[in-house]
């Protein structure tokens, strides 16, 4: 029991060993205006490994996640203290361009939104404005990568010049993963990937968040119990603002230490 | 087996029984009111269209006689003089017609009364562009005064009393043996287009107000669309929300219902008072719509910009975009169909427009077309109220013929603004 406390409260030893540290938290807090939403959470986030969020709705998975990217500074009530670091340093720091951050910590949001315009144009589009490409044929060349990456490329190459709305929910989605892994981001963070899409693809955004995990850090909400257990490595449960547990997803599904985590995980509240 | 239910709906539901007769007895009613709405509504549509086919019938129908000219066809001979004198060309060439004109010069004054006062202007042009080699003789259509043209196209009727028309019998008379001597004819007066204002109705044209209005418009358009979609994209991407800009943004609004001749008042007390501008100037004019179209803008394009998903903002953020790329390569351009048709719409509103060019001085009298920012000019509308002013019975139809020339620019406008808006939208 004790040590469960210094889970929740340090949340440094639950890391699976074999893998260093890509990004951590610790005693971030949050303030929307007046209103606090997250109260000094603590979290460290394992490099090439799935970490899920996951916790009730308003228990502030999202604004954590959207702190890791610095997303939140568009929200102007919005303050955000604390320490948040990516390799060691601090993201909050003034030195750091928030631009090139978001280059190193891609995103995909809860509801794929594709930019209305080619689907070759919506994956160029990142390396276009980071300059990532050295001619045509290189530009060319990424976009098929990532595509391919995503699991899309067989399923449009025929269409690369059709507009990226056109595509299904599930392929929006993937375009959307797809135009993120475009600029070789270090950590790609999820915001509910999946609750926008059907079940078929849902599973297939699934595999395709399994395999991308050999080559990057995944930080994914999630509402689904069985697809944090699916997916990820690592889980962090969250209540009211707070972790409440942290520990190896195989570990919070089948033994968890606290009742709350046993209680939502089992569909008792949530 | 289809008796149980009914009886126990019976036995068992009483209130329920009454709750549906309730629902039934308020059925109609709410029928009747639906009813009743739709039947305001088309009677509110058939009452407008209604009002505007009255409008524009009569308009139209008033501004026949001004789109045909009444031309009158005498024989001259091409004089071999190198600066000829019209006047007395266009007597002799009138007594050559009325051989009794010869010796009495009271008959002459009648029959030059029957053409135009611009018709030796009319002629030198027509010798001009014809190239008749000197001595030869040719025919010349020159336009009639106002009053026959009146007469010709019916509008002065020789049957009403002699002492209750602008033409006396004589006069008449004179008339009808042209036309039996088939030297009167009418055509289509390309001059309401192609000639600049004039104090005689037949010769006066829309080219000076048409050309103005473009000077107005050009200028307006350069200064307004800038000015109006920089404050927009500033309030509502950058600005922070404060008391400050809650103050702005509350003015603007203002600003839309300011009456439109109060920016003529300020035009005339910065533009020609202050900074001294030259008076009627096109210039002018097009700053003062330009102000006044200023705030039309900014509402309609911020409110464009607060269409624009925020799910395309926050994915090219996501990417690394910084806010310039976010406004310029997503939001812009997303907002761009919503953004033109507000410009067009201020356009519209501010061609349109008549009382503060009034206070600008774009009322004059100018009788040539402006060719530059800084000459005198008038504009479409200030022309109609030139014309309605004037005391000429031809002006009356010119007038109306001026208010079609306005409509038919502001629907090709406005039909404009529906296809760049189904152009662009296409995109998204």
């Amino acid at each position: 029991m004790m040590e469960n406390v210094s889970f929740a409260t340090a949340g440094a030893h639950a890391r699976a060993p074999e893998m260093p540290v890509k990004m951590f938290g610790r005693k971030v807090e949050v303030f929307y205006g007046q209103k606090q939403a997250l109260h000094g959470v603590d979290l460290e986030i394992p490099e090439r490994q799935v970490t899920a969020l996951i916790g009730p709705s308003g228990c502030g998975k999202s604004t954590f996640l959207r702190c890791l990217n610095r997303m939140n500074d568009t929200v102007a009530i919005a303050r955000v203290v604390g320490d948040i670091r990516l390799d060691g340093e601090d993201i909050y720091d003034k030195s750091i361009d928030v631009v090139e951050l978001r280059a190193r910590v891609g995103m995909v949001f809860q509801k794929p939104n594709p930019f209305p315009k080619s689907i070759f144009e919506n994956v160029a589009y990142g390396p276009r404005i980071h300059g990532l490409f050295k001619n045509k044929a290189h530009l060319q060349e990424i976009v098929e990568t990532s595509l391919k990456r995503a699991g899309l490329f067989e399923e449009v190459k025929d269409r690369l010049d059709e507009p990226g709305t056109g595509l299904s929910g599930g392929q929006q989605q993937r375009l959307c993963i797809a135009r993120a892994i475009a600029v070789s981001p270090e950590v790609i963070l999820m915001d509910e990937p999946c609750s926008a899409l059907d079940p078929i693809a849902t599973a297939t955004v699934e595999e395709l968040i399994d395999e991308l995990k050999q080559n990057y850090t995944i930080v994914i909400v999630t509402h689904s119990m069985q697809q944090a257990a699916r997916v990820s490595q690592r889980t962090a449960m969250f209540h009211l603002g707070r972790i409440v547990e942290v520990g190896p997803t195989e570990k919070m599904f089948s033994n968890p230490d606290d009742k709350r985590t046993q209680d939502y995980i089992t569909g008792r509240f949530g | 087996m289809t008796d149980i239910p009914a009886s126990s709906r019976l036995a068992g539901a009483p209130r329920s029984e009454s709750a549906v007769s309730d629902i039934r007895s308020g059925l109609s009613r709410r029928k009747s009111a639906q009813t009743r709405l739709k039947i305001y509504g088309i009677v509110a549509i058939v009452f407008a269209l209604t009002m505007l086919g009255i409008l524009v019938g009569s308009v139209v129908s008033t501004s026949i006689p001004a789109w045909t000219q009444t031309q009158v066809r005498l024989d001259v001979t091409v004089p071999d003089d190198e600066t000829p004198n019209y006047r007395s060309l266009v007597n002799d060439s009138l007594v050559a017609a009325f051989p009794q004109a010869e010796r009495d010069r009271a008959a002459l004054r009648r029959f030059t009364g029957i053409l135009s006062n611009g018709a030796q202007f009319w002629l030198r042009d027509e010798l001009q562009a014809s190239g008749a080699a000197p001595g030869s003789t040719v025919s010349i259509w020159l336009p009639v005064s106002d009053p026959f043209e009146q007469l010709y196209e019916g509008v002065i009727s020789p049957s009403t009393p002699e002492n209750r028309r602008p033409l006396n019998d004589q006069q008449i008379a004179d008339f009808q043996s042209l036309q039996q001597q088939d030297r009167i004819r009418s055509v289509f007066d390309w001059g309401l287009i192609t000639n600049a204002d004039s104090r005689f109705p037949e010769l006066a044209g829309l080219k000076g107000g048409l050309i103005g209005s473009a000077f107005l418009m050009l200028v307006c358009l350069c200064v307004s669309v800038p000015v109006g979609v920089g404050a927009a994209v500033y309030l509502e991407e950058f600005a922070p929300k404060n008391k400050f800009t809650d103050f702005i943004e509350i003015n603007v609004n203002n600003l839309a219902a300011v009456p439109s001749i109060v920016f003529g008042l300020l035009g005339l007390a910065l533009f020609l008072g202050f900074l001294g501008m030259p008076r009627s100037a096109p210039l002018v004019g097009g700053l003062v719509l330009a102000i006044m179209t200023l705030p039309t803008i900014i509402i309609t394009t911020r409110a464009a910009l607060k269409a624009v998903p925020p799910s395309i903002r926050e994915a090219a953020r996501g990417i690394g975009a910084s806010e310039m790329q976010v406004i310029a390569q997503h939001v812009l351009p997303l907002a761009l169909p919503g953004i033109l048709t507000g410009v067009i719409i201020g356009l519209a509103q501010a061609i349109g427009e008549t009382a503060p060019l009034l206070l600008i001085g774009m009322n004059a009298f100018v009788t040539s077309a402006p060719t530059s920012m800084l000459e005198a000019s008038t504009t479409l509308p200030t022309q109609i109220y030139i014309w309605f002013d004037s005391p000429e019975r031809g002006f009356v139809a010119r007038t109306s013929a001026a208010i079609c020339v306005l409509l038919i620019v502001l629907s090709v406008m406005n039909l404009f603004a529906i296809v760049l808006r189904r152009r662009f939208e296409r995109r998204w």
